[in-house]
């Protein structure tokens, strides 16, 4: 027998309670494992399908077709100056990444419960592979909002710098969102009824298909509590140049964001702990 | 080597004369369940009328809320391992053995205790884990191997010997839905056997894929004994773990029974299994409810042959007789009495009751009575099974119930160990079938058509 004379450190075992520290450096040792999930799940996505990452593109633009037909044309909704089916591509292009991310994110623990009952690695990352997989088709729509964009003959100011901040914020409301859903979706799968009605409500909470400018100023601030307020505005502020600028509206959306994804990493990691034995 | 600790080892750290470093202390184990808490992802609806009914009883019978069952899975377990052991862990079906394991992989917590771990632990608690049906075999071989713990350049090193290992060179491009069971097993098991932690646990892996395959296995799982890492691992296959250990533990219904060489442990094993199924249970401590103007006092398994002769061992396919010992106290009038089969997470499988066959109970006053039921041909995986009793009248009244009476346990058939392969996944239910097969030649990129005896509720006449 061979005897290593090298002891690593030891790894404690024991029962704990309550709240518990994040532990995000495990995340980071974990990075090869969450870089696979991410890889299967973009390799699984599309498999079997005809269309393949069509799709990925197809979902938003089918999507703005209908509303600029009927809130466009025929409702006549204001569109900020903007023509109205770019007013609402450019909306629906992180809106989609937010609710697909959202959607399978909540369902993403209950669909690895082989994996949760059977190795261990650090939970996070399942969640967080399935909003990062969505990053792809993310950006897989972002070509046909630059074709809209110049076909309709508008051109980006300086403010598309901007952007990734915006980008980050939709990143976070997803996976925020989706670490709360997903950790409440082990123990109650009530979850799985809420998803697709939550989504469709926090759409027309959100200024997809008209503009925030609709609203009361006074009531706008509070409006921005939903921080995909603040994504879509700052979307189309970044890349149409249209008036909503970066104020207080926007402050709030990213502070509304920031405690989501805080709160929903802590709930999370205070729920890991039955994850096993429940799900 | 060997040591023989009297259970339940008082001192954990006492009977170790080896020199090696400990690289696992485990002190004061215990992991807690409640009874039916596995299936606890229930709605939030039944939350809330669970919360009603159970208040509207408390309320409506004056007695006291049943509080939630709870039994421990594992309960105060200590023991030492040293660096380069091999060690067996045996027990019976629902003894603790794969819940040890699990907290020991870090996917449980413990109720109470203490793990002290040195070096990297890899676990293999099932193969395949994290194989994709859709992916190709090199895919998963990644996907998997990243799963179980391996970098990337791990993998990239070893994929020709992982590859070699599990004979599958020619479909490494396939989707492994494609492949046989058999192919299938042998390129996850593969994937895992590369894996190079400094302890190494591993559950009942050994059980797969055909004869020749396992014994490649075992010697796979030789070497690496034999290179010093520390491996701890469940086995039904008393061969593999007395071939293989330097130690073994027996657990049972929770506790370390035994720790000893394995030939010990293994003999001993083989006595608890021939023992325990005939067991009777005292109901006199159960919980009851209902009247009470009857109540059960006994419950007995007996697991017997096709011909009813008895047999040791509860198996898929056994007859189950279940007997069960009644005493009056108040005049009972044709009063049903049934039995219910559970599964762990409190699912119920099989119901068996007199009304079934038309036949009901009348009692007087300072009667013993006694209701057989015989279940045949036992359609139940290996596992460990809950058994509750009842007696009353429709929906009239409750005499009197046991909500969970006794496990059952099932074990995996001896005779059929070797050739059922398990299959990932489970299902409910599965039928006594055959097959039919007609193709021009065997072809091997299929799954393999399998028979397995699966789950019917069948009940037996009463008396």
């Amino acid at each position: 027998m061979t005897h290593t004379s090298i002891r690593p450190h030891t790894l404690r075992i024991e029962p704990t309670r309550g709240w518990v520290a994040l532990r995000l450096g495990e995340v980071v040792a974990y990075r090869e494992l969450l870089y696979f999930l991410v890889w299967r799940d973009l390799k699984v996505r599309y498999k079997q399908t005809i269309l393949g990452v069509a799709w990925a593109v197809l979902q938003p633009l089918l999507t703005m077709l209908v509303f600029a037909l009927f809130f466009g044309r025929l409702a006549r909704v204001p569109s900020d100056g903007v023509p109205y089916p770019l007013f609402a591509y450019t909306a629906l292009v992180p809106w989609t990444f937010f609710a697909t991310g959202l959607t399978l994110a909540s369902n993403s623990l209950v669909g690895s419960a082989n994996l949760i009952t059977k190795v261990y690695f650090p939970r996070l990352t399942i969640p967080l592979a399935t909003v990062l997989a969505g990053l792809v088709d993310f950006a897989l729509a972002f070509p046909v909002l630059f074709g809209l964009m110049w076909w309709h003959g508008v051109t980006p100011t300086a403010q598309v710098v901007w952007l990734p901040v915006f980008i980050a914020l939709a990143f976070a409301t997803a996976l925020g969102v989706g670490l709360w859903l997903s950790a409440l979706n082990v123990e109650f799968r009530d979850v799985r009824h809420v998803v697709p009605f939550l989504t469709q409500l926090w759409m027309f909470a959100t200024p997809i298909a008209y503009p925030s400018s609709l609203l009361p100023e006074r009531w706008r601030t509070l409006y921005a509590l939903n921080p995909m307020v603040g994504v879509v505005e700052g979307f189309r502020w970044a890349l149409l140049g249209t008036e909503t600028r970066p104020g207080p509206m926007i402050l709030v959306s990213g502070v509304a964001a920031l405690a989501l994804l805080i709160g929903g990493a802590f709930f999370f990691r205070r729920m890991e702990r039955t994850f096993a034995d429940v799900v | 080597m060997s040591s023989d600790v009297a259970f339940p080892a008082a001192h954990p750290h006492a009977s170790m004369p080896h020199e090696a470093p400990r690289v696992i202390r485990v002190s004061h184990l215990g992991k807690q369940y409640q009874l039916g808490a596995r299936a606890r992802y229930r709605t939030l609806r039944e939350a809330l009328v669970e919360s009603v009914v159970g208040v509207a009883r408390s309320i409506g019978r004056g007695g006291t809320r049943r509080a939630p069952e709870r039994f421990w899975a594992l309960d105060d377990v200590s023991f030492d391992v040293a660096q380069g052991d091999v060690v067996g862990i045996i027990g019976r079906n629902g003894s603790g053995k794969s819940t040890l394991l699990k907290i020991l992989s870090r996917i449980v917590e413990p109720t109470r205790g203490t793990v002290d771990l040195e070096g990297r632990v890899g676990s293999l608690l099932e193969v395949g884990t994290g194989f994709h049906p859709d992916l190709t075999g090199r895919e998963n071989v990644f996907l998997s191997g990243a799963i179980l713990g391996m970098r990337r350049t791990e993998i990239e090193k070893k994929f020709d010997e992982i590859v070699e290992f599990a004979e599958v060179d020619r479909f490494i491009d396939t989707q492994v839905k494609h492949y046989s069971s058999g192919m299938y097993m042998r390129l996850a098991f593969s994937v895992a056997a590369h894996l190079e932690p400094d302890i190494l646990v591993v559950d009942e892996v050994l059980a797969v894929g055909d004869a020749a395959f396992q014994k490649k296995c075992l010697g796979k799982m030789g070497t690496v004994a034999r290179h010093g890492r520390t491996v701890l691992f469940v086995s039904h296959n008393m061969g593999a773990v007395v071939s293989l250990c330097s130690r073994a533990l027996l657990l049972d219904a929770g506790r370390l029974v035994l720790e000893s060489d394995p030939i010990t442990v293994a003999a001993r094993y083989q006595a608890t299994l021939t023992a325990a199924p005939t067991v009777t249970s005292d109901l006199s401590g159960a919980e009851h409810y209902g009247s009470g103007k009857a109540r059960f006092v006994s419950l007995r398994f007996v697991p017997e042959r096709r011909d009813g002769t008895t047999r040791e061992m509860m198996c898929p396919g056994s007859r189950l007789r279940v007997e069960t010992r009644i005493v009056c106290s108040a005049p009972v009038d044709s009063a049903n009495v049934g039995i219910t089969i559970y599964d762990a997470s409190g699912y119920r499988l099989v119901d068996a009751n007199t009304a079934m066959q038309g036949r009901f109970v009348s009692l007087n006053p300072g009667d013993e009575a006694r209701v057989d039921f015989a279940l045949d041909d036992l359609r139940l995986k290996p596992g460990t099974y809950l058994v509750g009793l009842w007696m009353g009248r429709g929906n009239v009244e409750d005499i009197d119930g046991i909500l969970y009476a006794a496990t059952l346990e099932v074990e995996p058939d001896p005779q059929q160990l070797q050739h059922s392969e398990q299959f990932p996944g489970s299902y409910l239910c599965a039928f006594k079938h055959s097959v039919v097969i007609s193709t021009p030649a065997a072809d091997v990129a299929r799954p393999g058509v399998h028979e397995e005896p699966g789950q019917r509720s069948a009940a037996g006449a009463s008396r």
